[in-house]
């Protein structure tokens, strides 16, 4: 409003207070009751702290899901033999040319039958048949197909995988995990070494030092399927099982199809174990705790209002006569709640910044004590102050309202 | 000569509060003060006092009337802009000094100056300019509860300067001190007055209101103007 008077023909120039002098004011208003402003802004504290830490930790929990859930897991297909579940007398359930079925499925990358041999109890793996090589070491023997190789992502230490000509020969060839090839004195393929299984020699074709997938195979020999049925049989009830390396996106396709496109005439006979859904892993995150902790922080930001609100509103009481003299000195009715919505709502974002920071302390503790990768999203991190001046603001209004209305004339009475 | 020129001029300026029953707390009443003016206003408690202070200034609008501050008929300003003209031509002088309890002297003078638009860096060098005058030069720095009653009234008339006001409205303003602070206080009074500064003291005390140059009673509301026996002065209110 201008405050231009043609009668008197001057300029009455208007009140003002400026943001800067508007905040001064309100920090000295705060301060002059230090003790009081901390109690009163703890509600504020409690309920941001409580609320980045509840976001905190869902993040937290979530990544390490997702950490679980990576691009690995996610084109992984495993189709177990569960024939003798359905029928007693049902022979293993992968055929022979289970590899090449299933690999005429669109989306498949490599794929194979794997299980591991039961050996008799006095059957080892050994360097040497005799000799100092001749004690045996307890070491699984895995019978894997090429493919069931191909598909774990080996990277081999020397030598190569062995193929489906090996395969189909039934060669007696072997690749061990790096370890076994250590526990066995296997240095070099220089040499052309050879491991006994039993009493059976096999050739070494690759030492593997590390796999994406099946780590069993790093701690193993394993040896063509077809060789492995030959020297000890078929696999037992249920051992078998097919590992499938899919294309991205493939894979809950290919679990779908898997198990008629390996046995039609008894699909049932097969299980496909598709990869996690990942919406289902997030919804289970977001879950009903997590909303009953949101709710106690909202719980505490509503104490946390209240307080603020019931503070202030005392301080608007006693601080009648300053009102008064505030007033006196050209303070119009809007600077006054101007003053103390800003006290108010300072109080409330100091509130909100040490809830942030607490909560966010909570959640790298609690991280830390886990072993966890604490994770806090950004934006609840510049959310929880802006709540807490929310609050604050919010809070304030009725005081300041009141303060507002407080006649100057009244308030200077004594 | 020609008199110098009114700051606050009553033209029948009354007011009554609506009730219900409505009380007459001021009858429409004639008074012109002219700058340089030490003028004082007695009266016993309940008479009146306080509502001419508050219609003076500028915390009540009269009900009846024009008041004339500066030559601004205020009865036309809106809200805001009394506040403002308050903030900016009257320094207020209370009873209970209303100091800010946490704020050093320097601070709470500065505050006379927030609403009026003087810039922050100019605050601090006119407050202690103001503190200077009224003698507390060597405590610019304490805190009121420091300081003696006849000190806290000294910051609180240097608050009223600081605005660089066009009138220094003084309500029982040695109500609260000892007769030594009084003293003090009241010879600042008299010395701000010389050096031409406008005043009026709102007291029921006689003897302070012995000090002015003219004394206007006021009772049940009616506002009466006294010749002064011993200082006549020339330019008496026409009314």
């Amino acid at each position: 409003m201008r405050s231009r008077r043609p009668r008197a023909g001057r300029i009455v120039e208007p009140s003002r207070l400026t943001p800067r002098d508007a905040l001064s004011e309100a920090v000295a208003g705060m301060l002059q009751r230090p003790g009081r402003s901390v109690l009163t802004a703890l509600g504020t504290v409690l309920g941001v702290g409580t609320f980045v830490a509840v976001l905190g930790l869902t993040a937290t929990t979530s990544s390490r899901i997702d950490s679980r859930f990576d691009l690995l897991t996610a084109t992984e297909v495993t189709v177990e033999d569960i024939a003798q579940e359905q029928d007693e007398f049902a022979g293993p359930a992968f055929p022979a040319d289970a590899d090449a079925r299933i690999g005429r499925l669109g989306g498949v990358r490599d794929a194979g039958v794997y299980w591991t041999v039961r050996l008799g109890p006095d059957v080892t793996v050994r360097a040497a048949p005799v000799g100092d090589g001749a004690d045996g070491v307890p070491v699984d023997v895995v019978a894997a197909s090429p493919g069931a190789l191909r598909a774990a992502v080996p990277r081999l230490a020397q030598g190569r995988l062995y193929d489906e000509f090996a395969s189909a020969k039934a060669q007696p060839v072997a690749v061990v995990g790096a370890s076994v090839a250590a526990r066995l004195g296997i240095t070099t393929l220089e040499t052309r070494p050879a491991v006994f299984i039993g009493d059976e020699p096999f050739v070494v074709a690759g030492i593997v030092d590390d796999v994406e997938r099946r780590p069993d195979v790093l701690m193993s020999v394993s040896v063509p399927r077809t060789t492995a049925e030959r020297m000890w049989g078929p696999p037992g009830a249920g051992d078998a099982r097919m590992l499938v390396a899919t294309e991205t996106g493939a894979a809950r396709q290919i679990a779908h199809e898997a198990a008629v496109a390996l046995r039609p005439d008894h699909p049932e006979y097969l299980k496909a174990v598709p990869p996690p859904d990942p919406r289902a892993l997030r919804a289970d995150v977001t879950g009903d705790l997590d909303q009953l902790f949101l709710l106690l922080a909202g719980v505490c930001l509503v104490i946390g209002a209240v307080g603020i609100a019931n503070t202030t509103l005392v301080a608007v009481l006693e601080r009648t006569g300053e009102i008064g003299l505030r007033r006196a000195l050209g303070a119009r009715a809007r600077h006054v709640t101007v003053q103390f919505l800003t006290e108010s709502g300072v109080l409330g974002a100091v509130g909100g910044l040490v809830g942030t920071a607490l909560g966010v302390c909570t959640v790298v503790g609690v991280a830390l004590a886990r072993d966890w990768t604490p994770v806090v999203h950004p934006a609840a991190v510049v959310a929880a102050p802006l709540i807490g001046l929310g609050t604050g603001v919010v809070a304030g209004l009725y005081p300041a309202w009141r303060a507002s209305r407080v006649e100057p004339a009244e308030a200077l009475r004594h | 000569m020609t008199p110098p020129a009114p700051v606050m001029e009553f033209r029948r300026v009354g007011l009554t509060y609506p009730g219900p029953p409505p009380v007459r707390a001021l009858c429409p009443c004639e008074l012109t003060v002219r700058h340089g003016e030490f003028v004082a206003v007695v009266g016993p408690s309940g008479s009146g006092k306080s509502t001419f202070l508050n219609v003076a200034g500028l915390l009540d609008a009269p009900t009846e009337g024009t008041y004339l501050l500066d030559g601004i008929d205020t009865a036309a300003l809106s809200d805001g802009d009394r506040t403002a003209l308050r903030g900016r031509r009257i320094g207020f002088v209370f009873q209970a000094f209303h100091l800010m309890p946490h704020r050093s002297a320097t601070e709470n003078v500065m505050l006379s100056m927030v609403y009026s638009a003087v810039p922050r860096a100019e605050r601090r060098s006119r407050a202690r300019e103001a503190l200077a005058r009224v003698g507390l030069a060597h405590r610019v720095d304490a805190l009121p509860g420091r300081l003696s009653g006849g000190e806290r009234q000294r910051v609180a008339i240097a608050r009223a300067l600081a605005g660089r006001p066009s009138l220094l409205l003084c309500d029982e303003p040695t109500g609260n001190l000892d007769s030594g602070n009084a003293e003090t206080v009241l010879a600042l009074l008299g010395e701000l007055h010389a050096s031409g500064m406008t005043v009026v003291v709102i007291t029921h005390d006689r003897e302070v209101a012995a000090r002015a140059g003219r004394t206007v009673t006021i009772r049940d509301g009616l506002l009466a103007e006294h010749p002064r026996d011993t200082a006549p002065r020339a330019e008496r209110n026409p009314a």
